[in-house]
């Protein structure tokens, strides 16, 4: 896992649950290509098919509040976000994401200064969000070497393959 | 240190923990639900072979229990398979129930415990003192690889709450309440202990109540402490109440917040679309039309719910064009609700009864809505699209407030409905 990212950013709101980010009424699906095509589609129809291979989302607080379903972490990534950035994250999603390898980054009033569209440059270790197109940068919080250790090996699984799996 | 706190250092082998520590521990339950077939596609990824400890796990059938669709009825299979090769000591299967009540009848959830489950609404257990907390299906399989999974030490929340509820006013319109005071984001990654005379005058199924919808603040778990209800509780579920080993708070711990709540004026509140905090009194909303009630789930759907209902409904009809799915949390609500009768005096009012589990409070089955219709629901989460088309409304109250919209076939104040009771 690269420490730096860029991508263009999708804005979402406050709350974005997890019935948004995937419905209830598609947990029963396993594969990862099957969960990807319904990425999004309770909060804006369509995304799945829209997001393209490294964009950002960009949202309010309270990212991924409600059902623990690491379904909306698997989604994420595997629809090709390459992060979430928002204001405040919900705990099971956060270490759901982390997990997989998802970085989620926490940044104050994000949501306020990026435009969909604008291009974000995201540095892991500290934190810091530059914005391409209008050269503002916003300073998240770093991650802490614990998480990263994890997301710079590309999720936990690979970490407990090697610790655990005989 | 505060209970939780001593919970976590005892699991972790350590002396002390603060919040904000990261800390390994070892887990004394798993469970596992059937919506997470990523656990066991996860442990077989990892490299895994035996299961840590198959006399410390549970699977539940319960949020696609009977099974609605061959998709469903294939990963019940191969789950089955799982706990069948492994030798896993609980297997709650389609017949059962819910997962958090389940395994409090089971006796399996007692003060002092680590119980960490593929479900958010995991935080239910902290009625019993236990320390309960959900995640998802990569954490649940490298506990059963491991026996262990880390954890952020949390911060936590008092919430003291006094008054007499008034008839007709429920746990779950104190927690309603709450979450409009406080908020979804209140206690992200923190606990939240409920405390005052009207917990400690509070039932189990009530203590219940509160600790579940805790988790829509954002909380990791919560916890009430123990006490002469809670051991009574657990004497009926078989747990050897001499045995345990009770962590107490210690006099000088130092909560991150403090709340005081006087619930002795509160009327019935309800959680308007489409946030678990938009929470109004029910008075606000009165005369919405409601074309379906649910009554049921983890939050609402214990012999104490349905008698709510029952006591509303008995003897009479429900609205015309409105429907009223009941279905009980468990099997042992089920059979009770039975033999009390209010099995039979609801569907003679019009109820449509449904096996034990979830139904359709995730939007998977049994009663899911359509576009345009407004749903009254004993539940925990109205979020746009959770029970069914993102064009529904879902509106979020106590299971008298549920009932008694039935009757009314729209939004009723249902303290005008118990007093003839």
């Amino acid at each position: 896992m690269q420490l730096k990212i860029s991508g263009k950013a999708y804005i979402f709101g406050d709350n974005i649950d997890t019935d948004q980010i995937y419905p209830g009424r598609y947990l029963e699906l396993t594969a990862k290509a099957d969960i990807a095509s319904h990425c999004m589609e309770g909060a804006r129809p369509g995304f799945a098919t829209e997001v393209k291979k490294g964009d950002i989302i960009v949202a309010g607080k309270n990212f991924g509040c409600g059902s623990s379903r690491e379904h909306a972490a698997i989604t994420l990534k595997e629809a090709g976000v390459s992060a979430v950035v928002a204001e405040s994250f919900a705990r099971i999603f956060f270490r759901n994401a982390i997990n997989l390898g998802l970085p989620v980054i926490t940044c104050k009033k994000i949501h306020d200064n990026v435009k969909e569209g604008e291009i974000l440059e995201i540095d892991l270790s500290t934190g810091q969000i530059k914005n391409q197109n209008t050269g503002e940068t916003y300073q998240g919080e770093g991650l802490s070497d614990f998480v990263l250790s994890i997301l710079e090996n590309g999720g936990i699984k690979p970490l407990f393959k090697e610790k655990y799996g005989s | 240190m505060h209970a939780l706190e001593k919970i976590l250092a005892k699991h972790a082998a350590k002396d002390k923990v603060k919040a904000g520590e990261i800390v390994t521990c070892q887990v004394d339950l798993a469970e596992v639900n059937d919506l997470y077939l990523h656990v066991i596609e996860s442990f077989y990824e990892m490299g895994g072979k035996k299961v840590w400890a198959p006399e410390k796990v549970a699977f539940v059938f319960d949020h696609y229990a009977p099974a609605p669709t061959i998709k469903s009825a294939a990963n019940h299979k191969v789950m089955r398979e799982f706990v069948w090769e492994h030798g896993i000591k609980h297997l709650f299967d389609i017949n059962a129930g819910v997962c958090h009540q389940v395994m409090p009848e089971a006796g399996l959830v007692f003060p002092g415990m680590l119980l960490v489950a593929t479900d958010s609404h995991t935080t239910t257990h902290g009625a019993f003192g236990a320390f309960g907390t959900g995640v998802g299906a990569t954490d649940l399989a490298c506990i059963l690889m491991s026996g262990e999974l880390w954890f952020r030490v949390p911060e936590v929340i008092k919430i003291e709450i006094n008054g007499k509820l008034k008839p007709g006013v429920l746990p779950k319109d104190v927690i309603l309440h709450i979450l409009g005071k406080l908020g979804t984001e209140a206690a992200v990654y923190k606990a939240i202990e409920f405390t005052g005379d009207t917990v400690k005058n509070m039932d189990i199924p009530g203590r219940m109540v509160l600790c579940n919808m805790s988790v829509e603040m954002g909380a990791k778990t919560s916890y009430i402490k123990p006490d002469e209800t809670t051991l009574k509780y657990l004497k009926s579920r078989g747990v050897d109440v001499e045995k345990l080993e009770i962590p107490e708070t210690d006099l000088d711990y130092e909560y991150s917040e403090t709340y005081n709540l006087d619930v002795s004026d509160l009327s019935p509140q309800i959680a308007i679309p489409h946030s678990v905090d938009n929470v109004v009194p029910v008075e606000a909303v009165k005369g919405t039309r409601v074309d379906q009630v649910f009554i049921g789930s983890c939050t609402g759907g214990r012999v104490e719910d349905i008698e709510w209902a029952y006591k509303i409904l008995k003897g009479k009809k429900i609205n015309d064009r409105t429907r009223l799915v009941i279905i009980p949390a468990s099997r042992d609500v089920y059979l009770e609700a039975m033999r009390r009768g209010y099995v039979e005096a609801l569907i003679n009012a019009g109820a449509t009864f449904s096996a034990p589990g979830c139904g359709p409070c995730l939007g998977a089955h049994q009663g899911v809505i359509a576009s345009g219709e407004v749903c009254v629901t004993a539940t925990n989460r109205n979020f746009p699209g959770r029970m069914g088309s993102t064009g529904g409304d879902i509106y979020l109250a106590s299971p008298a407030t549920a009932a008694a919209c039935a009757l009314a076939g729209k939004i009723v104040n249902p303290v005008e409905y118990i007093e003839e009771v």
